[in-house]
């Protein structure tokens, strides 16, 4: 066992799943394969959408995965970090549209 | 502007180290399987040449720009140039075979003194295409160069450039601080006398390599990308996008190494490997002409002395 949880040497063994179940994992696999394929979106997009929601989720196999995707695509890094944001923004929204709910409850309880 | 591997005195610049790090490591200890073991089950070893199309011919190592990614570790310190004898004995070749097509690459093959000549005497000798590799920041570098749109319209040359990327920023890190600029303005010119405009029948490609240790996207989709923003930002029109993999030799092998990337690098491209284009491998219809007059079988080779 390694002394961490997260381990890059990992992420390409992301495969192996399939070893202890193969079916689910050929679904899986067969599935992402076409989510990520060119459609009415374009696999630069698709990368870029995936960057963002690794940052959203916090995933560093994610995040080293759809950074060296992104390049490749052929995305800018001002692009990238563009889509970082994009994810940091919905994150942190996701904390601040809550602050209704605390006003709401708020002025329910106050004189 | 940087210096070559050869001026700086590196190790690299030596083909017998980088052939000893390319065939140890992780390719004896096990870790990556050869191209060899690649090969075998395939039924495709030993790999054999099919017959001579391509005549690639490397006019000299001298150029305007020291690329990041330059396997031939090109630059404006590299003096190794060819001859125009050199030049007869291939347009003697050329004159007495079937191969169809002539590839001029360097450096930057324009700034042999006899670049000009040897294009002539090789549409003398009724060769049917004339590629040359341009970095296209050449055609500004000097205003005898300002011509050469008209001269390789006038021999129906077909221009192949890179362009790393459609933006500055990506192009100046891995080609030079203003190559952008200078390569748009160079693609304006050929534009201007009928590259890459349909119907002109004038040829002008474009070579997009990755800007770092990664392989490159589809090339459509690519294509599609620098088609779209060319033409938006600079009303730039060209044929084709080839994309292509940095190779890992010489001044990429040295970037490689000093980021720490080489290992990581050199198992996406095993991982990369597709039987299909087995086939098709350059070196299977092309003999690539060093600026001495020695032979090889592709210009990556020619660099490794193999």
């Amino acid at each position: 066992m390694s002394n961490t949880y997260y381990d890059p040497a990992d992420l390409k063994k992301f495969g192996d799943i399939a070893d202890f179940e193969p079916e689910l994992a050929k679904k899986f696999f067969d599935y992402y394969g076409d989510v990520f394929a060119e459609g009415a979106l374009t696999v630069r997009e698709k990368s870029l959408i995936a960057l963002a929601v690794s940052h959203a989720i916090q995933c560093p196999y994610c995040i080293d995965a759809y950074t060296s995707d992104s390049l490749q695509k052929g995305s800018t890094e001002k692009q990238m970090m563009e889509a970082v944001h994009v994810s940091a923004a919905i994150r942190g929204g996701a904390s601040l549209v809550h602050g209704v709910q605390m006003m709401n409850k708020a002025k329910k309880l106050s004189m | 502007m940087s210096k070559s591997l050869q001026a700086q005195d590196h190790d690299l610049a030596n083909h017998a180290t980088q052939l000893k790090i390319l065939s140890n490591g992780i390719f004896v200890d096990g870790k990556l399987p050869t191209f060899k073991k690649k090969l075998e089950p395939l039924s495709e070893f030993p790999l054999k040449p099919t017959s001579i199309e391509i005549f690639q011919v490397n006019v000299g190592y001298m150029c305007n720009q020291v690329c990041k990614h330059c396997h031939v570790a090109a630059g404006p310190d590299r003096k190794e140039i060819m001859t125009r004898e050199t030049m007869e004995q291939c347009l003697e070749v050329l004159r007495n075979t079937k191969i169809h097509t002539l590839d001029l690459t360097g450096g930057a093959p324009e700034m042999n003194p006899d670049f000009r000549w040897f294009v002539e005497e090789a549409n003398k000798a009724g060769v049917e295409e004339i590629i040359v590799r341009s970095n296209l920041t050449i055609i500004l570098a000097n205003p005898k160069y300002h011509d050469l749109p008209d001269f390789f319209k006038k021999n129906k040359v077909r221009v192949v450039s890179s362009l790393p990327f459609y933006q500055a920023d990506k192009t100046d890190r891995q080609r030079g601080e203003g190559v952008f600029d200078k390569s748009i303005e160079a693609l304006q010119m050929l534009n201007a006398v009928g590259y890459g405009k349909e119907g002109s029948g004038l040829s002008l490609d474009l070579v997009y390599n990755p800007s770092g240790a990664f392989l490159p996207g589809d090339q459509t989709s690519l294509e599609r990308d620098f088609k779209k923003e060319l033409k938006e930002h600079f009303d730039i029109e060209f044929n084709s996008l080839f994309t292509i993999t940095n190779i890992p030799i010489s001044r990429f092998l040295e970037f490689l190494i000093r980021t720490e990337n080489y290992e990581d690098y050199m198992e996406s491209l095993v991982n990369a490997f597709n039987p299909a284009a087995v086939k098709g491998v350059m070196c299977r219809n092309t003999i690539s002409i060093d600026y001495v007059g020695l032979l090889y079988d592709l210009d990556f080779n020619q660099m490794l002395v193999l």
